[in-house]
């Protein structure tokens, strides 16, 4: 049963500041991701719930009680690495019992409870070898063993899986969430890649330069992104953003992208909703994935034509540039639905699937139609 | 390496080895006089052209070892008889092994000398490095202010000629009794070795990835646990390697030691050669006291060979 807590963390690196009045709450047992680019804070993020780090201002909080002051040796959590960092003199027995020998249990218990959890990983038959004799993958299953080992009230991990290759962080990215499922402990995963993050967590805490950007479940971060960087930084191909003006027309809202000839037929309720919302014309982005853009090969009731720029065939679908005005809008068809580049066809926006953005501000109006 | 090398190549890589071969003899060829000289007759150690085939015999070091004085006359044929074996290859050479009014062998210089330089570099060697590990950790590991320029000073400590600084440090020796002991010179050269030892450290240090340390913080062990536990065995190449050269340098120290100490602390290094000085020079005896004093940085240096080895290339064949 742990809960972890940040009140308003501060941390500044010199002239710096990588983290800013961070404010969040993670419950027992939850799955936790901080996603975010590189030098974005996450990782000092994590760094300091294990102490590796200190903060500048602010209350770390594990069951209630503020940890901030307490060294990382006694806050009894548990840190897996990027680069691994098993001790390459000790076997991988030897690593994983090593934070057991922290609290100079007895011989027999120790052995008990490697042997326990290297069953769980399945490397029972490495026990005896040393780090450097192991593949990647099989280094941070130890590494994960030597964590899980003296059950910690929390696990930490830091792009525990970005070293390996493609293929094997999908496998072990399976293995990470079963583990998780079967274990339960509270964990905090700092990843940059979205899909793990997607895959991974109960919750996604979206960060930027040191700003917590949005805080939800993978489908709330994809389908509702709080703002631009979050709309841009979850989900590939990446969302379309678009500078448009919003006018009314006969029953309908009309939305002309800058620069196109023709305007998307939205239902009339945005204008209201876009009112309501304080938005403007001049300083509204919309924003819409290639799955919400609807390509048709001939016209039809409120589609706009367009031309097919570029293609790119992926096998279970095609990834399409359209050309609407001096912007490009990229499509999701079917995979061969459209045959050729240049080709004439006619696209539309489901409004079901559209973001509305304040340009300026970057911050969502919230809009659902 | 390529696999297939062409003619021109192959015939490069002969050069290079004969090559190799040429200076490895050159080096080699003082160290063999010494070892052929240790073990010759007196008569066949100065002949022109020198001697390569003769039988050995240890009466050098039976020689080296012991007080002589010289015989006028030929040995009573009763003393001869009763001497053990090793003081009739002394009455072969003409001279006497010094007896006290007891009955006792005398001994030479020399084995006091070798214990003197044993005790000083053995001892500075180990504070050298451990002194100089520690520093290095906290060089290494935590940010200070003006790190660079105090790495620079400990450095700089290292660019006066140790000849500079001999006299005013025998003056200041005099001033507080430390002329002639062991301390004194265990001072020097820890002190002298200190800088090498924390710049040398401090580079083997840096090469062991932090994380280990964090992964031990985080697992329960204090700072100075995760020293001991994962930096130091990590770091046992390097110490190694840096023991090897702080022990070659106290071993071989030359001018201090003959500066500083005559008689009570005096090390091998100025003891062997003042005995070419004292009346005609026994060159045998001479020889068979450099070959003992080659010994101990051989065993020492071969001994921790792969640490060496491992040391010399570091961070090229490590990962």
């Amino acid at each position: 049963m742990t809960q972890i807590e940040l009140r308003g963390i501060e941390k500044h690196f010199g002239a710096v500041q990588v983290i800013k009045n961070l404010n969040l709450a993670i419950a027992d047992n939850e799955f936790i991701v901080l996603l975010g680019q590189s030098g974005c804070g996450k990782t000092t993020t994590l760094r300091a719930i294990a102490g590796l780090e200190t903060i500048d201002e602010g209350d770390i909080l594990i069951d209630g009680q503020p940890v901030q002051h307490i060294k990382a040796s006694h806050r009894d959590i548990a840190f897996v690495f990027q680069s691994f960092s098993l001790y390459p003199h000790m076997t991988v027995f030897e690593n994983i019992a090593f934070p057991l020998r922290a609290t100079r249990g007895n011989r027999a218990d120790i052995e008990r409870e490697v042997q326990a959890v290297s069953k769980t990983l399945q490397i029972t038959h490495l026990l005896a070898k040393r780090p450097s004799a192991l593949s990647g993958g099989d280094m941070q299953r130890v590494a994960i063993g030597r964590a899980l080992v003296r059950r910690p009230k929390a696990m930490l991990m830091d792009e525990p899986i970005g070293a390996l290759d493609a293929k094997l962080r999908e496998e072990m990215r399976a293995e990470i969430k079963r583990l998780h499922i079967k274990q339960g402990s509270t964990t905090i995963y700092v990843t940059h890649d979205q899909v793990e993050a997607m895959s991974l967590a109960d919750r996604i805490v979206v960060m930027h330069e040191g700003v917590l950007q949005q805080v939800g479940t993978p489908h709330e971060v994809y389908a509702r992104p709080a703002n631009m960087f979050v709309a841009q930084f979850v989900g590939s191909p990446v969302m379309n953003m678009a500078e448009v003006t919003v006018s009314e027309d006969a029953g309908h809202a009309r939305v002309l992208v800058r620069g196109a000839p023709t305007a998307f037929d939205f239902p009339s309720s945005l204008t209201a909703q876009l009112a309501a919302a304080g938005a403007e014309n001049g300083n509204l982005t919309l924003g819409v994935r290639p799955e919400g853009v609807l390509v048709s090969r001939e016209a039809r009731e409120g589609f706009v034509p367009v031309e097919a720029h570029i293609i790119e065939p992926l096998g279970s679908h095609d990834i399409i540039d359209l050309q609407v005005g001096a912007q490009m809008l990229r499509a999701r068809t079917k995979s061969g639905f459209v045959p050729r580049p240049g080709e004439a066809v006619w696209a539309r926006i489901n409004p079901a699937q559209a973001h509305f953005f304040d340009s300026s501000a970057g911050t969502s109006f919230g809009i659902r139609l | 390496m390529a696999a297939v090398q062409t003619r021109s190549e192959r015939a490069l890589n002969r050069v290079a080895i004969a090559a190799v071969l040429v200076i490895t003899l050159l080096f080699l060829a003082p160290i063999y006089w010494i070892t052929s000289t240790a073990f010759k007759p007196r008569n066949l150690a100065t002949t022109i052209p020198p001697t390569v085939i003769f039988e050995p015999e240890i009466s050098p070091f039976v020689k080296l070892f012991t007080k002589r004085s010289q015989l006028r006359a030929a040995p009573e044929p009763e003393d001869y008889a009763a001497a053990p074996w090793w003081e009739r290859l002394v009455f072969d050479g003409g001279e006497k092994v010094v007896r006290s009014g007891r009955g006792d062998v005398q001994l030479s210089g020399y084995p006091n000398r070798f214990m003197n330089s044993l005790i000083v570099a053995i001892t500075s060697t180990v504070l050298a490095v451990g002194m100089g590990t520690f520093t290095a950790y906290g060089f290494s590991r935590f940010k200070m202010k003006g790190e660079a320029d105090l790495l620079f000073f400990i450095l700089s400590t290292r660019m006066l000629p140790p000849v500079v600084v001999a006299i005013p440090m025998f003056l200041m020796y005099r001033a507080v009794g430390l002329n002639d002991t062991h301390w004194g010179l265990i001072i020097l050269y820890t002190a002298f070795n200190l800088s090498f030892s924390v710049w040398l450290m401090k580079g083997f240090i840096d090469e062991i990835p932090k994380e280990y340390e964090e992964a031990a913080l985080v697992d329960g062990y204090t700072r100075l646990e995760a020293f001991f536990k994962i930096v130091l065995p990590e770091a046992a190449t390097g110490i190694a390697a840096t023991a090897v050269f702080c022990f070659i340098t106290a071993w071989n120290e030359y001018a201090f030691a003959l500066i500083m100490t005559n008689r009570r602390a005096q090390t091998a290094p100025p003891f062997i050669p003042s005995q070419v000085g004292s009346g005609l020079p026994d060159w045998t005896v001479i020889a068979a006291g450099t070959f003992l004093f080659l010994l101990p940085v051989a065993i020492f240096t071969f001994l921790l060979r792969n640490h060496l080895l491992r040391g010399m290339s570091f961070g090229a064949i490590r990962k």
